[in-house]
């Protein structure tokens, strides 16, 4: 038991360490859904608000419609960048180093899950700061609450992210992640637009937005945000979680998984 | 011994009358309805059907009736604020559509809106004591905290029209923007504020010498000029702030009461119109006429913290303690 502490803690120093020392890093994470807070909102500009919705209580506009779909946009980023880190580390040869050790492969995963879960968190509160001081703020008690369901959405996107870079055996392919994950993922989910907003340009689309596991882990921080709980959204992020995570262990297996194919 | 039995009796009391909250009453003009809001729960309690058209709402100052502008029905309506049932009607001349009661709790200015014409009516003797030819279309009304003047404001003639209410007579017109939709005295009585729908703004007089004192603006960024459209709008009595409804633009702006400066904006309902403060005016009620809702203002915080859902095309609103 002791052991394991050790290493969920070494591994999360390891990666703060890694995090303090990409300077760079965290400026992108702070840039990127920043940038879209300024132009993309600033383009669409529904100045004259948007209908209620749940949790909602009254006419909100754009810009505080998207907050929460880019704080998710952050753990979408971050938890696919510590998916490159494995890659790379694997590369490397010292994700097999961290494979020898004597504890179970599943907590070793589940360390280094929390540990990049956790610098994320980091960004969004660095994020949700900045939102601040433009003027777009939550209840207090929604900065709080919002811990959890920021754990849980990071925690299921880090384990998807764990999931593809077992399939991935080489640095050059993360483009294809990009391209066919990150933006799918982002786009066709309720980070930018809500769901009635998706259904009158089509019904397909709406669907697939409501499956994406993304669209609940946004509405799981919208909803904390404002101190209120989606249970579906809850239980498609749990349930996401535990899809990937088996996933992601059944691939680092090395007697069954991807990773044999290819070593 | 007679202390515990009054103590008894006031406990008795207490007990025995459920401590209601105080409401806000909102005149849907498509439904013909009233919607009566709970202040503490910030939901709808009661609807209670009207005449045709309600738009004009104020209570009597003791809060004993309600006064009902029903436009279409040609008549103004008082309603038993408990029961919700139409008392009697008063004649009011055709298309009543704003009214103000004068300080003295008798005396109804009533806006005829196709006939030009301002009527005064008697609510006690249910008569009409006066009527006075005023511009074409006259819509906002008002009446200065002293009774001695009341103001008609005309939408085509564009004019603020002064009538001295000892004699019912008009001793002065001002002209002010396009299309004047709403007056209100200052409660110091010093000055008279009137909104322009068409120009867009607020114009500020001196009651002493009818003089323009200054005039208000609004810009709401990403909104263009033409959907900013000041309507009703309701002053804090300690002289704080104007909260101004900008019609089209779903939008509230906050006047500085002194310095006349907009100080902030507000996003309300679709089409806000007109609005009423709770008791301590810690809240402030906007009448949203598309989206048929009436946004809660948090005053402290100037921000708007709940929408809720009335009949069709909330026009009026008017606040009615019950304690």
């Amino acid at each position: 038991m002791r052991g394991a502490v050790i290493c969920l803690v070494a591994i999360i120093q390891r990666e703060a360490l890694r995090f303090v020392s990409q300077r760079g890093r965290f400026l992108a994470a702070l840039v990127r859904p920043l940038v879209w807070l300024i132009v993309f909102a600033a383009g669409f500009r529904a100045a004259l608000g948007l209908s209620i919705m749940p949790p909602y209580q009254t006419y909100i506009t754009y810009e505080v419609y998207i907050v929460p779909g880019l704080c998710a946009m952050v753990l979408l980023f971050s938890g696919m960048q510590s998916s490159l880190s494995l890659v790379y580390d694997r590369e490397m040869g010292s994700m097999r180093l961290l494979l020898t050790s004597p504890l179970p492969r599943w907590w070793l995963l589940f360390s280094k899950l929390i540990a990049s879960t956790l610098i994320s968190i980091v960004q969004v509160y660095a994020f949700l700061a900045i939102a601040a001081l433009t003027g777009i703020t939550f209840p207090a008690i929604g900065y709080v609450l919002v811990f959890p369901a920021l754990l849980l959405g990071g925690l299921m996107l880090g384990a998807l992210g764990l999931l593809l870079s077992s399939t991935i055996s080489q640095l050059e392919n993360f483009a294809g992640v990009m391209n066919f994950v990150i933006f799918p993922m982002f786009f066709l989910s309720t980070a930018l637009y809500p769901l009635w907003k998706m259904a009158e340009a089509s019904t397909i689309l709406r669907d697939i937005c409501a499956v994406n596991p993304f669209s609940h882990a946004v509405e799981l921080v919208r909803f904390a945000l404002y101190g209120e709980l989606n249970a579906v959204a809850l239980l498609w992020v749990l349930g996401a979680f535990a899809v990937f995570l088996a996933g992601s262990l059944w691939g680092y297996d090395p007697a069954r998984g991807m990773i044999r194919r290819k070593a | 011994m007679r202390l515990s039995v009054l103590l008894a009796a006031v406990f008795a009391a207490g007990l025995a009358v459920p401590v209601a909250a105080d409401e806000i009453w909102v005149s849907n003009e498509k439904d013909d309805t009233i919607s009566v809001i709970d202040v503490e729960t910030l939901e709808v309690t009661r609807t209670i059907d009207v005449g045709e058209r309600p738009r004009g709402i104020t209570f009597a100052i003791d809060h004993s009736v309600l006064y009902l502008c029903a436009s279409d029905s040609d008549t103004v309506q008082v309603i038993d604020p408990e029961t919700g049932k139409v008392l009697h009607e008063l004649p009011s001349g055709e298309d009543p559509e704003q009214f103000v009661l004068h300080p003295d709790n008798r005396h109804l200015y009533i806006a005829n809106e196709d006939d030009a014409i301002t009527t005064v009516v008697d609510t006690e003797t249910r008569t009409v004591i006066a009527q006075i030819d005023v511009g074409i279309e006259p819509e906002g009304m008002a009446v200065s905290p002293d009774g001695k003047i009341a103001i008609t404001t005309s939408e085509t003639t564009n004019m603020a029209h002064w009538i001295d209410t000892s004699s019912q007579q008009l001793f002065a017109n001002t002209l002010v923007d396009q299309r004047p939709r709403h007056a209100e005295f200052t409660l110091d009585g010093s000055e008279l504020w009137v909104s322009s729908e068409i120009g867009g703004t607020i114009t500020v007089f001196d009651v002493a010498s009818q003089a323009e004192k200054g005039k208000i603006g609004f810009e709401i960024k990403g909104i263009h000029p033409d959907r900013v459209q000041p309507v009703g709008f309701e002053m804090t009595k300690d002289g704080k702030y104007v909260f101004v409804a900008l019609g089209p633009s779903n939008h509230i702006a906050v006047v500085d009461q002194k310095t006349y400066d907009v100080l902030d904006y507000i996003l309300v309902g679709r089409r806000v119109w007109h609005m009423a403060f709770n008791g301590d005016e810690s809240l402030l009620f906007t009448t949203n006429g598309v989206s048929g809702d009436v946004t809660v203002i948090d005053v402290a915080e100037l921000a708007a913290v709940k929408s809720i859902k009335v009949g069709r095309f909330p026009w009026g609103a008017a606040y009615r303690p019950t304690n």
